[in-house]
């Protein structure tokens, strides 16, 4: 799919805001875009229903994770054709991780993955409404805020949620070297993912202040024009 | 005479950072950079960009004032490349380090190891090819750099030093680890793996070293001029008809070998990334030879023969 970025679905999103309209995509790489967004907000939501009918149920969050297991591997996997839509940014990094680790570790009882599930659920849908609101030339302002906005908490609290759980996982790991390749084989390669779970925890310290700072950055940027610029960048 | 003003550029503002009366119209960017410097001793020469547009092009130290569309009053805009190493430092170090660490391994200095294998050898005679092999191949940049080169640029920003040697050095060591372990296994079809991997890698080595020499004389010493490089007697050069940088495309050979020779996974990595950085800079070799010269030949592809 060779489409140009749509405004509010590329990078155009992040940066700059000038107010010069982008040869917007064709009306077929619209109409793709569109449906991707809109299946991807309802995805989410439906993963969000879920876990709100789950714990009124059993009245207590412990378990919650496989109420919602099989629609979040689901759009996890979806999450995938982000590449598709000539993405992006810093968010999708930490999306990455959510996959990597939610999909490939065992302890989704922990209260940790739900955090991180709760805060990215909440996350992905204002974003992928905002796209498709966006796509669509008709942003409201709330959206837009929201973006903007409930990333100061919900990001601390994804990425509590992640390194907790990378944590909770790493006994399991090492006990029985999952993903792991030992010597001697004939290629001369080893890999312990216990080592670089290690590694992706300590690699959130210089990350994850970036992410977070350029979201308080565009913030500024994109929050602050809104006199100039009424409808959407 | 002319009157010098050179203001300061840092994004959307600038200031007036030194006004000079009664400059020859005859000096250079160079002797402009030098009294600058005298001026500003944090501000060495080759940390000084001296252009005439805020976001233009950098102007050169041979470029001479009266040349330049100035007026009787010469506004120059200055910007801080930041601290500078030179290029030669960078080299030497960049390479200095693999064939010191890799040699760590070979040895099997103590904390790499179990400490039963420290200061042993390994069994298999290929291991120590492959030493030498790596040891040959950092000898041979060490010394291009100091007598072979001739660099166009004396200098590079500081913080390049710290990315490439984490690079070289990284890899040095993540390859070293595996051939020189214990539990190393060597090629699957044995020697006539390592015989052809050997015999590919020479050539590499020979070729590579053919093609530096063909452009160090393309450059009389102490000149930056550039000239179209042409197939010379030595048949390592004919690859010349069919590539613009063969440097590359040997080198690349060379490290083919190399993983040919010991079968190790974090080597054909190496090569790899390798190949894209080459493959990135011959693409952008390519394109200015064809801006600069009309009559460059047509035939010719950046790295590898009628591929790429």
């Amino acid at each position: 799919m060779a489409a140009t970025p749509a405004p509010g679905t590329s990078k155009g999103a992040h940066s700059d805001v000038t107010g010069r309209r982008k040869k917007g995509p064709g009306a077929l790489a619209t109409a793709y875009l569109v449906i991707y967004n809109v299946v991807m907000t309802a995805g989410w939501l439906v993963i969000a229903v879920g876990l709100v009918r789950a714990y009124l149920a059993r009245g207590s969050y412990h378990g919650l994770y496989y109420s919602i297991e099989k629609p979040l591997k689901f759009f996890q996997t979806g999450a995938v054709l982000e590449v598709t839509t000539c993405a992006r940014s810093w968010t999708d990094a930490s999306l990455c991780v959510f996959c990597l680790v939610s999909v490939s570790l065992q302890v989704q009882s922990e209260d940790s993955v739900l955090l991180f599930v709760t805060a990215w659920t909440v996350t992905e849908i204002i974003r992928y409404s905002f796209y498709t609101f966006s796509l669509l030339n008709h942003l409201p302002y709330l959206i837009k805020w929201a973006r903007y906005t409930f990333f100061f908490v919900l990001y601390p609290m994804g990425v509590t949620g992640e390194l907790l759980t990378i944590y909770a996982a790493l006994p399991h790991a090492q006990k029985t070297g999952l993903y792991s390749v030992t010597l001697p084989n004939k290629y001369n390669f080893s890999f312990d993912y216990h080592s670089f779970l290690i590694i992706v925890m300590v690699s959130y310290i210089p990350l994850f202040p970036q992410l977070y700072f350029h979201m308080v950055r565009q913030r500024k940027k994109v929050l602050g024009h809104t006199e100039d610029y009424s409808k959407v960048e | 005479e002319l009157a010098l003003e050179i203001l300061f550029c840092e994004r959307h503002r600038s200031y007036l950072l030194w006004r000079y009366l009664q400059v020859e119209p005859n000096a250079t960017i160079g002797e402009i950079k030098s009294m600058f410097h005298k001026n500003h001793p944090q501000w060495y020469p080759a940390r000084q960009s001296i252009r005439l547009d805020p976001k233009g092009k950098s102007l050169k130290d041979e470029d001479v004032l009266q040349h330049l569309p100035v007026g009787t009053t010469a506004t120059f805009y200055f910007r801080d490349l930041g601290s500078q190493i030179s290029w030669v430092t960078v080299f030497l170090t960049e390479y200095t380090g693999p064939l010191v660490i890799y040699l760590m391994f070979y040895f099997r200095v103590p904390f790499i190891y179990a400490p039963k294998y420290d200061f042993t050898t390994s069994k298999h005679w290929v291991v120590h090819l492959a030493c030498m092999c790596h040891s040959f191949h950092y000898m041979k940049r060490l010394l291009e750099t100091l007598f072979v080169h001739r660099f166009s640029h004396g200098t590079m920003p500081l913080r390049n030093i710290f990315k490439n040697c984490t690079y070289y050095w990284g890899f040095a060591a993540w390859m070293a680890y595996y051939i020189n372990h214990p539990l190393y296994t060597p090629p699957i079809y044995g020697e006539q793996q390592i015989r052809l991997a050997l015999i590919l890698f020479l050539f590499c080595q020979i070729g590579n070293f053919s093609i530096h020499i063909a452009l160090r004389n393309l450059r009389p010493p102490g000149s930056k001029t550039r000239k179209i490089p042409y197939p010379t007697k030595n048949p390592f050069t004919w690859i010349f008809l069919l590539v613009s940088c063969p440097n590359y495309t040997y080198e690349l050979g060379s490290w083919l070998g190399f993983t040919l020779m010991t079968q190790c996974l974090p080597v054909a990595f190496f090569t790899l990334v390798g190949f894209i950085q080459m493959t990135v800079w011959a693409k952008g070799k390519h394109r200015s030879y064809l801006k600069e010269f009309r009559d460059y030949p047509p035939l010719r592809s950046p790295i590898l023969p009628f591929i790429l």
